[in-house]
């Protein structure tokens, strides 16, 4: 330091600017003020709907703030008192339980194998028939929610649902008798498409040598399958895991048709959040059962990473 | 260690492509053999139907005395050696090599070892814990020749082996190769679109045309007789000269210059029958001062090709190419005449491109 200063300023060896160059001002000449102006107005929009809502849950989380009454007036601050009690809230273990099954037989398993499945087979198909299965799959995608959960009400209504009159079991309440496992078909055949899509280009990548060497070596489908293709498709394994993950963690469409019931059983977390936070209009308590969700996102998303950065 | 026999083989694809057209062919006991031929020419179809990777349509493929057509590729005791080498990423270089063993259920033991023995014989011991993408492009072959080596197969198939090297490297390669053959004695087919390649290391080569075998034989009678026009332009570095012309007596008429009939071909040919001469331009000599028996034409172009030149000549009607040795080659614009060296020169049915003293079969549509 003291050698520094020491030196004259032309002399010195400045190693901070020979690294950092100072940028030109911009390539298209704009000046910082129109530069502003035109960045601006993104700015606004994300400060009011992402910055603004979430510091907004973060303070309504640390209070007693109603959506009606008194306490929507003038919420009082009461600490961590909305953590405690959704943490030891029996209605939000129930939750938190009903929506890690919902995500492991969903998406877990119920996506991930089912769309590397369909992926797998569509590869050795003729391709027009293979455009036709992967339309229809992608269809089930794109359709809105709203939309797909109608379908689904027509499918399974236990008078005059299609499901009933397929299997003849006239009078059947699949929604009422088997509710958790009616949302998770209902979320495989919703999301299945990106797995598929997902792995039908991961597997594109497998070099047609290699398979063919384990072929000529005698390697069965199995051994194929664990000592050439999955090594090679592993990243793209971890990531749609993760991301079919966290999608169905935070999925409410499941609402649009068992809204939670019959009583609790298929209230997952967001559907709870809904439930407590709208229609039972404890914001605060809803704010604070938001950032846990949030923080268990994080969770999954941290294991998966390190998963990833384990390969090799 | 087993010969290939081949009957009327067979391969359509769907959509009516006739990639190997019923094709016959025996490959003794340990040779080392070339299919040779452009893109396109069913060489690496013919390769993996052998290998099993493709299903035949028709005809059969014996390997020793065993018909092996319709048995899955597992079961042929046979290994291959990808271009890409195909080896493993994921597996250290031991791994790849023991690879087939673990799929044949050896112990691990046993395995392992003979994985080490067959990367000690290619000096691959020190990279046996390596992985394949820390390796150069030759060490990675040589990763891919010790897996084929190490499951004691009666058939080794390489499709390309030295195309993914570098030119020098493939020069060493070569001559690899061409020994690990000799020392393991195991029947070896490889298919290359390099015909420098196939002349250098087959003991035998297959030329290959639509999915048809054109010639089969040693480097030196395919490179010396080819048996049609097709062969002899597409083996040589430098392509053969063909000219057209019309035999009148014991000579040829080409474009008004002579060329004499080599002695063989006098009984095969008739007067005034349309033929091709063919003569290399390595069996061309070429002086300033007219010959007798010569062709005379106008120095065109001169390719320099290290050691020798290429020299073009132009005459009325036809252009003729000759090799000179560097330092001989006559200055462009002027007077030069190309003499056939005497049983070098070759002579082709012009209407089916087949060597005169071959039989004459109806043209097959």
């Amino acid at each position: 330091m003291a050698q520094q200063t020491t030196l004259p300023p032309a002399e010195q060896p400045a190693p901070a600017a020979e690294a950092r160059p100072r940028p030109a001002t911009d390539v298209a000449g704009l000046g910082r003020g129109r530069a502003a102006a035109f960045v601006g107005p993104a700015m606004v929009l994300i400060a009011v709907f992402l910055v603004f809502p979430a510091l907004w849950t973060l303070y309504i989380g640390i209070t007693n703030y109603r959506l009606t009454g008194v306490q929507a007036r003038v919420p009082e601050i009461v600490g961590f008192d909305n953590y405690a009690d959704a943490l030891g809230d029996p209605t939000f273990h129930n939750a938190l339980f009903l929506t890690l099954v919902f995500v492991l037989f969903s998406a877990v398993l119920g996506q991930n194998l089912l769309g590397f499945a369909l992926a797998r087979s569509l590869a050795t198909l003729r391709p027009v028939l293979r455009r036709v299965v992967e339309s229809l799959v992608l269809l089930a995608w794109i359709i809105p929610g709203s939309i797909v959960a109608f379908l689904w009400l027509a499918l399974l209504d236990r008078d005059a649902g299609t499901l009933n009159a397929l299997l003849q079991t006239p009078g059947l309440a699949w929604l009422i008798d088997y509710p958790l496992v009616s949302i998770i078909v209902f979320n495989i055949w919703r999301g299945t498409a990106f797995s598929m899509l997902l792995y039908s280009a991961a597997l594109a990548s497998v070099p047609p040598s290699q398979l063919e060497t384990a072929r000529l070596v005698g390697a069965s489908r199995w051994q194929t399958l664990r000592d050439v293709v999955f090594p090679h498709i592993r990243g793209h394994v971890l990531t749609n895991t993760l991301l079919i993950s966290l999608w169905t963690f935070n999925d409410f469409t499941p609402f649009l048709i068992t809204a939670g019931g019959p009583n609790d059983r298929t209230e997952i977390l967001p559907v709870y959040i809904y439930n407590t936070a709208i229609s039972g209009g404890q914001m605060g308590y809803g704010a604070a059962v938001s950032l846990i969700m949030l923080v268990i996102n994080l969770i999954i998303a941290l294991f998966y990473i390190r998963l990833l950065r384990e390969r090799r | 260690m087993a010969a290939i026999k081949l009957d009327g083989l067979t391969k359509v694809y769907p959509g009516g492509v006739r990639a190997v057209d019923d094709l016959t062919l025996t490959i003794p006991d340990g040779e080392f053999f070339a299919l040779l031929g452009p893109s396109g020419c069913g060489k690496t179809t013919l390769l993996r139907t052998i290998a099993g990777l493709e299903e035949a349509t028709s005809g059969s493929v014996r390997i020793g005395d065993r018909d092996v057509t319709h048995l899955p590729p597992g079961k042929r005791e046979l290994a291959m050696v990808f271009q890409d080498y195909a080896l493993f990423p994921h597996m250290t270089v031991v791994d790849n090599i023991s690879y087939p063993l673990k799929i044949k259920g050896l112990a691990k033991d046993d395995r392992l070892g003979r994985a080490v023995k067959a990367g000690d014989e290619l000096s691959l011991d020190g990279l046996m814990q390596r992985r394949p993408a820390e390796l150069s492009g030759g060490q990675q072959q040589r990763v891919a020749l010790a897996r084929a080596i190490a499951t004691h197969p009666q058939v080794f198939l390489f499709d390309e082996p030295l195309s993914n090297l570098d030119a020098r490297l493939r020069l060493e390669a070569r001559t690899f190769l061409k020994r690990l053959q000799r020392d393991l004695g195991v029947t070896t087919v490889f298919v290359t679109h390099d015909q420098a390649e196939a002349l250098a290391m087959a003991d035998r080569m297959a030329v290959m045309d639509a999915g048809r075998i054109r010639q089969v034989g040693t480097a030196r009678e395919v490179f010396q007789r080819p048996a049609s026009t097709f062969v002899a332009n597409f083996i040589g570095s430098t392509p053969m000269n063909l000219l057209s012309g019309v035999v009148r007596g014991q000579a040829v008429n080409v474009s008004g210059q002579i060329v004499q009939l080599p002695g063989d071909a006098r009984q095969h040919v008739t007067d005034g029958q349309d033929v091709v001469v063919g003569v290399r331009p390595e069996y061309l000599s070429l002086s300033q001062s007219a010959a007798d028996g010569a062709l005379r034409g106008v120095v065109a172009i001169v390719e320099n090709l290290g050691t020798a030149s290429l020299v073009t000549l132009e005459s009325d009607g036809f252009t003729v190419a000759a090799t000179v040795a560097d330092g001989e080659e006559p200055a462009i614009g002027t007077d030069a005449w190309a003499l056939p060296i005497p049983g070098r020169t070759l002579v082709y049915r012009r209407e089916d491109g087949e060597l005169v003293d071959a039989p004459v079969v109806a043209a097959v549509a």
